[in-house]
């Protein structure tokens, strides 16, 4: 029996009245689909048997949400609800344009494999602790920060999914774990506190919060504003998440703590979150700084790859040289920032969605070359392709890709990238970007021809070693798709570019929040 | 009155840098919580200070009466208390965990995921 | 700190304080209160007895894992949200039924469900950290 109480004023005009069509609930349905099976499993905590059969299907269900949710968008354009009825900028927006679709359905995917991975990875002890919860807590996060619309709601998102990530980074308790989870904790917090700062700043400027509104205030008039050091402060913040030079110490101190599928899961989803925001804020939100800060973010992507190289190659475990790579990785999104214009931010945003893809399949594959040796050692790794040629087939494809070489995924970012960066004349910046394609390409064909290539030590005639098919094939899935927007990646630029063009021009995504106009 | 709270916040910042240079893990998170608490005032002052109105919609009236407080930096302190308060929660634990299993709260001595001599990647075969 | 008198009296503080959580929950619905500060009281609550009767006997009085408690608080606030997909409105819009029970009229509303999720996550939570903590102190 719902009786409106009539004693209230109108309020008509702050919140929505029409009825919202079931397709609508696709922008908010990725992240409470997670939360509602994170919530199940953790109920069921003693039933570990459950935990796979409930997460998988979910994960494959998140995964179709978040690409009909892609669709959506694509064809009609940026899509937004509005939680509790109340109207932007009075209630909190989740709105999501291509760039957030996009993200959200690579993560979901990165996701899913790494539950399939996980079947074998992770022990009874593990499942009991809780992976299967935090996975899909750490995803609900990790959605919701690409999706929302609010910057304090992606802040409180920032949270979510840190708070899962320390719950899977001590998974076992190890004293290795441990360690590298005390670093990872404070280094993190330190970050989103800063995050926090800087909206508390934003606020007081701008008196809203919601993105789109802050999109058009900003429009309107940035005289004697202190912008400059807002954005400088962003910046600081968010390239702690991503783990850009010089504040990204937090990462090879830890990434290679977890158990492997915890880190394939870490180094696809949360650095990029980072970029995400940093794109997010400093492209949409603030344009005018970006460039008046491009030449530090520049400096700080081009010693983010060339220390992310250089780092992996003094690496002996491969898992750190992985971490390494990752950094080298975020350097080159960095670039694509700082670059701007439609070439620098679609390569920026192509090359977040590949390594997304790439890095969860390259830590997967090492796990893998590990079961086999045993190691993760280069000192002690050798004979793997005589023991498994199909992974080291798999694990070459993928060596390509980070290298940057053709023809894979990689491929098509350095390129805009490159490309780019000689448009505005910035040689030197194509330099650097080619020289860390450079130096990853000797880091990891060391490690193909000492890991794979070369015979183990000791035992020539070691038997052919087969692995799990539960574990080979999310990676086979993800390097089959490394490897398909390598031959084939008009549709994927074509999106990239489409994302960067409504990042730089948000009419459409501002519309789609104030479909009345400002007020 | 948002001058001298400012002066309070530069304090207060202060105060949770100095605990955060320290090499000790519990210096470090009492560091973390004033910092935590640095920020919140932070947010209270952003959103303008006004005196003994609460933001309160009486009946009958449909706008906030003049000079009410603003509540909205009132709702994201309470939720960033929320998050810090869990976190400091979180973190006490894994300090405490870390200081059992890796004997040390120094974070000097703590080299056990990056060892010292960790051997460099052979150059041949 | 265990005397005789705490490990008395700790039981009947114990229930007490969350009989007292359970009414700053449900008053928190139009004053002062709510399901965070309630959650808290219940922890609170829980630590206690925890610290005046040992961690076990926390455990098996609460028969599931804190977490649990948590996880259940979580599914509750989510579907809380979900109750707005028949009604055609947003995630999350508060919607009320003012039911009749002995004639008397109760207004429910899925506002007082998520509250309810909320404080069943902080109990749980928090509760869990809690005893993490005073566990380790006996070996």
């Amino acid at each position: 029996m719902a009786a409106v109480s009539t004693k209230i004023a109108d309020l008509s005009v702050a919140m929505v009245t029409a009825p919202v069509a079931i397709s609508e609930w696709l922008v908010v349905l990725p992240v409470a689909l997670c939360i509602l099976l994170g919530a199940t499993l953790m109920m069921i905590r003693d039933r570990i048997s459950l935990h796979p059969l409930v997460a998988i299907p979910g994960l494959a269900a998140v995964v179709l949400v978040d690409a009909a949710l892609l669709w959506k968008v694509v064809t009609e354009g940026p899509v937004t609800m509005v939680m509790g009825r109340w109207l932007p900028p009075f209630g909190i927006a989740f709105s999501v344009d291509i760039l957030g679709a996009m993200l959200a359905l690579a993560a979901a995917i990165v996701a899913l494999a790494g539950s399939l991975y996980a079947l074998s990875d992770i022990n009874d002890s593990a499942r009991r602790y809780g992976f299967f919860p935090f996975l899909l807590l750490l995803l609900a996060g990790v959605s919701g920060a690409f999706l929302t619309g609010d910057i304090f709601n992606l802040y409180v998102w920032f949270e979510v999914l840190l708070i899962s990530s320390f719950g899977l980074l001590v998974l076992g308790s190890e004293r290795e774990q441990i360690d590298g989870a005390v670093k990872y904790a404070f280094l993190n917090l330190v970050g989103t506190t800063l995050f926090l700062i800087a909206v508390g700043y934003l606020y007081a400027i701008f008196g809203t919060l919601n993105m789109a509104d802050i999109a058009m205030k900003v429009k309107e008039g940035r005289e004697g504003l202190p912008l400059v050091t807002l954005s400088a402060l962003f910046l600081f913040a968010f390239g702690m998440k991503a783990a850009a030079f010089p504040v990204n110490f937090w990462l090879p101190a830890s990434y290679h703590t977890p158990r492997v599928v915890v880190s394939a899961v870490f180094a696809g989803l949360l650095t990029k979150v980072g970029v995400y925001a940093l794109i997010r804020v400093m492209v949409m939100l603030l344009p005018a700084e970006r460039e008046e800060l491009s030449l530090m973010i520049v400096v700080a992507a081009v010693a983010t790859m060339l220390t992310g190289a250089a780092g992996a190659l003094a690496q002996n475990d491969v898992r750190r040289l992985l971490g390494y790579l990752v950094i080298s990785g975020i350097g080159s999104m960095l670039a694509g920032v700082a670059l701007g214009g439609p070439g620098g931010i679609s390569g920026a945003i192509f090359y977040a969605l590949h390594s997304i893809v790439l890095m969860t399949a390259l830590y997967m594959a090492a796990g893998l070359a590990a079961r086999i040796s045993g190691s993760y050692s280069l000192e002690s790794l050798g004979g793997i392709y005589r023991q498994n040629a199909p992974l080291a087939f798999v694990t070459l494809a993928l060596f390509f890709a980070v290298s940057g070489l053709p023809p894979f995924s990689g491929f098509w970012p350095k390129v805009i990238l490159v490309k780019a960066s000689l448009d505005i004349g910035a040689w030197w910046l194509a330099g650097v970007l080619l020289l860390t394609g450079f130096l990853t390409t000797i880091a990891v064909g060391r490690v193909f021809l000492l890991a794979y290539w070369r015979p183990k030590a000791g035992d020539d005639g070691a038997p052919a070693v087969s692995i799990d098919r539960t574990a080979f094939l999310p990676v086979l899935l993800l390097t089959a798709l490394v490897s398909i927007f390598g031959v084939l990646p008009e549709g994927l630029l074509r999106l990239t570019q489409e994302a960067a063009a409504g990042l730089e021009n948000p009419a459409a995504y501002v519309h789609s929040v104030f479909p009345g106009g400002a007020k | 009155m948002e001058a001298v709270l400012a002066v309070v916040v530069g304090i207060f910042f202060a105060a949770a840098i100095y605990l955060i240079l320290s090499k000790y893990i519990v210096r470090i998170l009492l560091g973390v919580a004033i910092l935590g608490n640095a920020v919140n005032l932070l947010l209270f002052t952003s959103g303008r200070l006004t005196r003994e109105v609460p933001p309160i919609i009486a009946e009958g009236i449909d706008a906030l009466p003049a000079g009410a407080a603003n509540p909205l930096p009132q709702a994201l302190i309470l939720t960033a208390i929320v998050i810090s308060f869990s976190f400091f929660a979180f973190l006490l634990v894994l300090t405490y965990r870390a200081y059992q299993d890796l004997k040390t709260d120094n974070t000097d001595d703590m080299r056990i995921a990056e060892p010292i001599k960790d051997p460099l990647p052979p150059l041949g075969y | 700190m265990n005397t005789l008198i705490f490990r008395t009296v700790a039981p009947f503080l114990t229930g007490l304080m969350i009989l007292f959580s359970i009414f700053v929950l449900l008053r928190g619905h139009n004053e002062p209160g709510g399901g965070f500060i309630g959650g808290l009281i219940a922890a609170s609550a829980l630590a206690i007895y925890g610290i005046a009767c040992g961690v076990s006997v926390v455990r098996r009085a609460l028969r599931v894992h804190p977490l649990a408690i948590s996880g259940c608080g979580l599914f509750l606030a989510c579907l809380a949200g979900f109750v707005s997909l028949p009604a055609a409105v947003p995630f999350m819009t508060g919607l009320w039924i003012y039911p009749h029970i002995f004639g008397l009229e109760v207004p429910l509303a899925t506002v007082m469900l998520f509250d309810i999720g909320v404080y069943l996550v902080v109990v749980g939570s928090i509760t869990s950290i809690a005893l993490a903590l005073e566990e380790k102190e006996n070996d």
